[in-house]
């Protein structure tokens, strides 16, 4: 084998393949923990300026248990926002689409709202909300509302004229045309939404939880600071990123299986 | 519905529908407020199991008259009736075919085909039968189980024609069908239709800007000119069928196409330069 990892057809195999497909880039971030780890070596930076890779595994290691509490209160927040977002921005994305009053008055204002900062929403939500779960969890809705339902309301409105006429020429209800034509279409657009949206409650939740908190990797990540407990501000970074890349693969797993059909090939010939 | 045919195609013979349309103008207002007079006055009758194009330059309004006969728009005035029934809103006897396929991607093929099935609650059992069929009268049985995505641009309008096809209506409305497809295989589909339609003989409407293949295909061309469209001419073509290529030779085939030509140039469309 040659050390530039070119994907070949002759290698059989599912792993073969990953490793011919994701090689170079576990190249890249091998090369840049080794550059990291030999750097704070031999520099000798201290610990709690920039710990060496070695010392943040450890770190991890050494206090899973208190990671894994927290990260499960953000994981908490994160999904009661996230899903509090679904369950009003699908319905309001249907109602603008139907209601003239929705689409002329409510999206307007919902766009025009979007340019707000929610981020700097969350003092005040603090003031009303007080130092629980609540704040957090609707920093994470306010956050990740806004690209679902104007996902959705452009996914529902891209339905074709003409496919629209063919189902009413069947004699097709609104319930029949919105259930076979327009949501269907608005699929890959709604997950398109949904992706956005589950990366943003990440970062709502843990922005709740810098505001005031009293767990949750945010917080853990506040007491570090303070403590300068830098390598233990590190593992929670670590633990957050990889609590955001499980949360979108599951919402792109889950298009996965609601659209098989968006995976098939685009361009062939007869 | 006073038919209720459910088995599949068993050599019976279905008639079309007849359309009569009396009187039949078209105005709306344009985007920018100012009232676009589509058709003025159009009188025509089409018998059951005819074969009727009509061609006309672009803006003659052609597909708004589909439109009025398909009962999708209101026609301002005049009167439609279509097997014998006067037309307000959308008929359920009549099948669609647009230039785009406008097949749902997210369904398979044979799903695509099953779709008026579902939506007027037919049999699905003799219809899932008769949309095998239609598939494989046009080559495309091994592409039942396959996504719209993985097809050609030739395959796809041939599985929005079996869609149509499916539901056994006894008018086929066609809106410039195969206007983006390729030279090679609009013939091709040309033939298909023809096929299709020498066995169901459902009426159809067929709009094209191809003259070659208004005259290929029809019993009548309807000669359209533009704002307000009106009639200009009606051809009636009896050459003889199976038509193919060797019509295209024909001595008639060529005097009809010369004569719809003329139109065109008398409209200003063409010109002789």
């Amino acid at each position: 084998m040659t050390t530039i990892a070119v994907p070949s057809p002759a290698t059989p195999g599912k792993l073969a393949f990953w490793i011919s497909r994701n090689g170079p880039v576990l190249a890249i971030f091998a090369l840049v923990f080794a550059l990291w780890e030999i750097a704070v070596r031999a520099l000798q930076i201290p610990d709690y300026i920039l710990p060496s890779p070695s010392v943040i595994v450890v770190k991890i290691v050494v206090s899973w248990q208190l990671l894994l509490e927290n990260a499960f209160v953000t994981l908490q927040e994160i999904l009661l926002g996230f899903g509090l977002s679904v369950v009003i921005a699908i319905p309001l994305a249907i109602a603008v689409v139907y209601s003239r009053i929705f689409e002329r008055v409510a999206f307007p204002f919902m766009v025009s709202l979007q340019t707000i900062p929610k981020v700097a929403l969350a003092p005040i939500l603090v003031i009303w909300l007080g130092y629980g779960i609540m704040p957090k969890v609707m920093v994470a809705f306010l956050i990740s509302f806004f690209p679902i339902v104007i996902n959705s309301v452009i996914g529902m409105r891209s339905a074709e004229k003409e496919m629209i006429y063919l189902v009413q020429s069947m004699g097709a209800s609104e319930l029949t045309t919105f259930l076979k034509i327009r949501l269907p279409k608005a699929l890959p657009s709604i997950f398109g939404g949904l992706k956005v949206g589950i990366g943003q409650a990440v970062v709502g939740a843990t922005v709740g939880e810098f505001i005031a908190a009293e767990r949750g990797l945010g917080y853990l990540q506040l007491i570090s600071q303070v403590r300068l407990d830098t390598p233990l501000l590190f593992a929670a970074v670590v633990v957050l990123s990889l609590l955001g890349v499980l949360l979108f693969n599951a919402v792109a797993f889950a298009e996965r299986i609601a659209l098989p059909w968006s995976r098939v090939a685009t361009d062939v010939a007869e | 519905m006073i038919d209720n045919r459910t088995g599949p195609a068993a050599g019976d013979f279905r008639a079309g529908v007849p359309i009569r349309i009396a009187g039949v103008t078209k105005r709306y207002l344009s985007a920018r407020g100012g009232e676009v007079h589509a058709l003025d006055e159009i009188d025509l009758a089409i018998a059951g199991g005819e074969f009727v194009s009509i061609v006309g330059p672009s803006g003659c309004g052609k597909s708004t008259l589909l439109m009025l006969i398909s009962g999708l728009i209101p026609a301002t005035t005049g009167t439609i009736e279509v097997g014998g029934v006067r037309v307000k809103g959308a008929i359920g006897n009549v099948a669609i075919v647009f230039q785009r396929d406008v097949l749902l991607d997210w369904r398979t093929v044979l799903a695509n085909v099953l779709l008026p099935v579902e939506i007027k609650k037919l049999d699905p059992v003799s219809h899932r039968r008769k949309a095998q069929e239609l598939l494989r009268s046009v080559g495309l049985e091994e592409f039942e189980d396959k996504y719209p995505g993985e097809l050609s641009g030739g395959m796809r309008q041939r599985v929005a024609i079996c869609r149509a096809l499916v539901q056994d209506p006894g008018l086929l409305l066609m809106d410039e069908p195969f206007g983006a497809l390729d030279a090679l295989t609009r013939e091709q589909m040309n033939l298909y239709l023809q096929r299709m339609w020498l066995r169901d003989r459902n009426t159809v409407l067929f709009i094209t800007h191809s003259i070659e293949e208004a005259v290929l295909l029809s019993d009548r061309v309807v000669v359209m000119s533009s704002r307000p469209g009106r009639i200009a001419d009606i051809v009636t073509d009896d050459l003889p069928r199976p038509r193919g290529a060797h019509t295209r030779s024909d001595p008639r085939f060529i005097e009809h196409v010369e004569r719809i030509r003329r139109h065109f140039l008398a409209l200003g469309v063409l010109s002789e330069t």
